[in-house]
C-alpha cells in the first residue's frame, strides 16, 4: 500500500522527497483535522439557520402553517403563538430553537402525540438496517463491476454492464420497487409471489427468536435488492472511470515489467489506487442513509425514518418533518466529515 | 499581386470580410466541428433520436390526443381496464385512457424538467463564475456557500420546500431548481479557474480589460460549452426529482405527469391488483427520456472535453 501511494505521490514543488516529505504530511494531519471539524461546525451551524428560516419565515405566518386550519378563534391563535414563543423577537426566537435543539427538544409530532425526538429514535433502526446493508452490497458488487470493465475496456462484459448500470441510473428506484413487488411479491400469471409485499415483520412471529430475524430478513430481501441495485451505478461508474484514471501509470508497467500476473497487477497495485474516490462516495452515501430511502420506505412500507416524512407530507406534520431533516442533514455532514478525514489518511496528498 | 484580383484564392475571399463575418464563419466551422463529433457518437445520436420523438409528441399532444380525454368527468371506460383496441394501454382508475395520460403527461414532466434546470442553470453559473472570477473575500463567501448548500440533503429539502411553498407547477420546478444548483457552480468555478490563468486573459489584462469585459468577453464563452453539456444532464435529474416528488404527492394536484400517474398507481393499488398497464408505461417513459438526455449529455461532455473521449465503453467500442 505504502509503496504504491509514494509512486503516485508527486513531491510537492520545493518539498524534499521521500520519508521526509511523507513525515512532514503526517505530522500536519492535526491541522487537517481542525481545518475539516471547523468546517463541518460551520455547515452544521448553517443547516440550523435554514431549519430555522425554513419554518418559522418563510410562510409568512408560522402559527398558520404549523397548526394549519386548527384555529376558529384569534384567541386560539394568539395561545398558539405563545405556546410555541412565536410572539417573541426573531432572534430571541432563535437562540430558543439552537437550545432546544442542543437539548434534543423537537417539538411533539402532531399526528402521534409523542416528542418527535423519541420518534426519530424509534424509526432509525430500521432505516439504518435497510440502507446500511444496501450500501454494503452496492458498494461490493459496484467496485467489482467497475474494475472488471475498466480492465477490458470496450469488451463485452464492459459494454453490457455500462449500458446496464446507465439505465438503472435513470431509473426511479421507487418503479424499480413497484415492479419487483408486482412481479415477486404478488407473482406474475401462473407464477406465485415469492416474498411479502411490504412491512418488517409479520403478524404473530416472534421477533426477537431465530424466526423472527429470518422473518425480518425475508421481508427485507425485496427492498435491499432495490436499493441495491439503484446504489450500484454509482460506485461501478467511479471505480470504472478512476480505475481508467490509473491504467496509464507509470507504475503499472513496473509492476508489469517486475513479472506480476495480470490479477496481481489489478488487484494490488492499480484497483487499490482506484478505491480512493470510491472510499469517497461510500462514505458520503451512508450520510444520505436517512434521506436515501423515502421512496423505497414507502413503497415497501418499512416503519423507517424515510415512511415517517412521507406521512408527515400530507398533515402536514412540520414538526416531524423539521425533526427528520434535521437529522438528514445532520447526517451528510458527518459522513462529509469522516470521508475528509479518512481520505486524509490514505492519500497524504490532500491536506492542504 | 494578382491575388485580389483571383477570388478563388481563400484567402483572398477572406480578406475581404468585416470582422463580424470573420466570427460569423468561425462560430459556423465550429458548430460544423461539434456535430461532426457528436455524429461520430453512437449511443449519443440513440439518445438525440429517441429525445426529438418526445419532444415531438409533447409539441403535437393536441393533434394526438383530444385534451378531454385528462378530464374526469368525461371518462368514457371502466376502472383499471386491460388495453382493447379502444384503449391502447388501458384505463386508470376514473376510466381515462392511460395512453392519453402519457402524452399528455409528457408535457408536464418535460416543461418541469426544463424549467428546473434553466434556474438551477441560471444560479449555478452565476455564482461559480463569480466565486471563480472574484478574489478575497467574496470569493471565499460565495465558494462556502455553495459548499454548504451541497451538503443539504436534496429529497428532505425538496419536500420541506414543496411542503411550506405549496404545490404547484411553478414552485416544483422552483423546488428543483433551488436545491440542485450547486454541482453545476463548482464545475463551472473550476473551470473559470483553469481559465483565469490562460495566457490570453493575461495579455486581456495587460490591455487594460476590466473585470467584466474579461468576464463577458473571454470567460463565459469558453465555459459556455461545459455549461451546455452540463445543463443537458440537468435535465434528467430534474425529470428524476420531478417524476420522485410527484410520486410523493408533491405535484401540482391539477396537472397529469408520468410522476403523477404512478402516484396515482401507488394509491390504487395497482402492482398487487396485476394492473401493469398503469405502472409500467410512465416508469418507462421515465427512464427513456432520463436515459436519452444522459447519454446526449455525455457525448457532449466528450465533445467539449477531449480528454473524456473513449472513456466510456458504450459509445466506443
Amino acid at each position: 500500500m505504502t509503496s504504491t501511494l509514494a509512486a503516485t505521490t508527486a513531491p510537492a514543488p520545493g518539498s524534499s522527497p521521500g520519508s521526509t516529505e511523507r513525515a512532514a504530511n503526517r505530522s500536519s494531519y492535526p491541522r487537517f483535522l481542525v481545518s475539516k471539524v471547523l468546517g463541518a461546525v460551520g455547515s452544521l451551524f448553517f443547516v440550523l439557520v435554514v431549519n430555522f428560516f425554513l419554518f418559522r419565515v418563510l410562510p409568512g405566518d408560522p402559527a398558520r402553517t404549523l397548526g394549519r386550519g386548527r384555529f376558529r378563534t384569534a384567541a386560539q391563535l394568539a395561545q398558539f403563538r405563545h405556546t410555541y414563543g412565536l410572539d417573541q423577537p426573531l432572534p430571541r426566537q432563535f437562540m430558543t430553537f439552537l437550545h432546544n435543539t442542543f437539548t434534543g427538544q423537537l417539538g411533539v409530532s402532531l399526528r402521534y402525540r409523542v416528542p418527535v425526538a423519541d420518534l426519530i429514535w424509534e424509526r432509525l433502526w430500521p432505516t439504518v438496517l435497510l440502507v446500511g446493508t444496501s450500501t454494503v452490497l452496492a458498494t461490493v458488487l459496484g467496485v467489482y463491476i467497475g474494475m472488471l470493465g475498466a480492465w477490458n475496456r470496450g469488451g463485452p462484459f464492459d459494454r453490457l454492464s455500462t449500458g446496464a448500470t446507465l439505465t438503472l441510473y435513470s431509473m426511479p428506484e421507487w418503479w424499480l420497487g413497484l415492479l419487483l413487488i408486482a412481479g415477486l411479491a404478488v407473482g406474475l400469471g401462473p407464477l406465485p409471489g415469492i416474498f411479502p409485499t411490504g412491512g418488517l415483520h409479520s403478524t404473530g412471529v416472534d421477533q426477537h427468536g431465530l424466526a423472527g430475524v429470518l422473518d425480518t430478513v425475508w421481508h427485507l430481501t425485496l427492498p435491499v435488492i432495490t436499493l441495491t441495485l439503484a446504489y450500484l451505478a454509482d460506485y461501478s461508474l467511479v471505480m470504472r472511470s478512476s480505475l481508467l484514471d490509473e491504467l496509464g501509470q507509470d507504475y503499472l508497467v513496473t509492476a508489469r515489467a517486475k513479472g506480476l500476473r495480470d490479477v496481481l497487477v489489478r488487484r494490488r497495485h492499480a484497483a487499490r489506487n482506484a478505491l480512493l474516490p470510491t472510499t469517497t462516495i461510500t462514505a458520503i452515501n451512508i450520510g444520505f442513509v436517512v434521506s436515501g430511502a423515502i421512496t423505497i420506505e414507502t413503497v415497501f412500507s418499512i416503519p423507517g425514518l424515510g415512511l415517517l416524512s412521507y406521512e408527515a407530507i400530507s398533515i402536514p406534520d412540520f414538526w416531524v418533518l423539521q425533526g427528520t431533516f434535521l437529522v438528514a442533514s445532520g447526517a451528510v455532514i458527518l459522513a462529509n466529515l469522516a470521508a475528509n478525514l479518512l481520505y486524509g489518511l490514505l492519500d497524504p496528498r490532500v491536506r492542504t | 499581386m494578382s491575388s485580389t484580383e483571383a477570388p478563388a484564392e481563400p484567402w483572398a475571399a477572406v480578406a475581404r470580410l468585416t470582422p463580424a463575418q470573420v466570427r460569423r464563419r468561425r462560430r459556423s466551422a465550429s458548430l460544423r466541428q461539434t456535430w461532426r463529433l457528436f455524429h461520430r457518437n453512437r449511443s449519443g445520436m440513440v439518445g438525440l433520436v429517441l429525445l426529438s420523438a418526445f419532444v415531438a409528441i409533447a409539441l403535437l399532444a393536441p393533434a394526438l390526443a383530444s385534451a378531454d380525454g385528462l378530464e374526469v368527468t368525461k371518462a368514457t371506460g371502466g376502472v383499471l381496464e386491460p388495453p382493447t383496441r379502444h384503449f391502447l394501454l388501458g384505463t386508470d382508475d376514473n376510466g381515462r385512457s392511460v395512453l392519453t395520460l402519457l402524452i399528455w403527461g409528457s408535457r408536464i414532466s418535460l416543461l418541469v424538467g426544463l424549467l428546473a434546470t434553466l434556474i438551477s442553470m441560471v444560479i449555478g453559473t452565476l455564482v461559480g463564475l463569480t466565486s471563480g472570477f472574484l478574489e478575497g473575500w467574496p470569493a471565499a463567501v460565495l465558494f462556502r456557500l455553495t459548499e454548504w448548500f451541497l451538503v443539504l440533503p436534496f429529497l428532505p429539502l425538496a419536500i420541506v420546500l414543496a411542503s411550506v411553498l405549496g404545490r404547484s407547477l411553478l414552485n416544483i420546478a422552483l423546488v428543483i431548481g433551488v436545491t440542485s444548483w450547486p454541482g453545476t457552480a463548482l464545475l463551472i468555478r473550476s473551470q473559470t479557474l483553469s481559465i483565469k490563468e490562460r495566457p490570453y486573459l493575461e495579455r486581456a489584462r495587460v490591455l487594460g480589460a476590466g473585470r467584466w469585459q474579461q468576464m463577458r468577453k473571454h470567460v463565459l464563452p469558453n465555459v459556455m460549452p461545459m455549461v451546455f453539456a452540463n445543463t443537458t444532464l440537468t435535465v434528467a435529474i430534474a425529470i428524476l426529482s420531478e417524476t420522485t416528488l410527484s410520486f410523493l404527492g408533491l405535484g401540482d394536484p391539477t396537472r397529469v405527469s408520468w410522476g403523477s400517474m404512478l402516484e396515482n398507481a401507488f394509491a390504487v393499488g395497482a402492482m398487487t391488483t396485476g394492473a401493469w398497464w398503469f405502472i409500467v408505461p410512465p416508469g418507462l417513459c421515465v427512464v427513456l427520456v432520463v436515459l436519452s438526455f444522459t447519454l446526449v449529455g455525455q457525448a457532449l461532455e466528450e465533445v467539449v472535453n477531449p480528454r473524456l473521449r473513449g472513456r466510456r465503453g458504450v459509445s466506443h467500442p
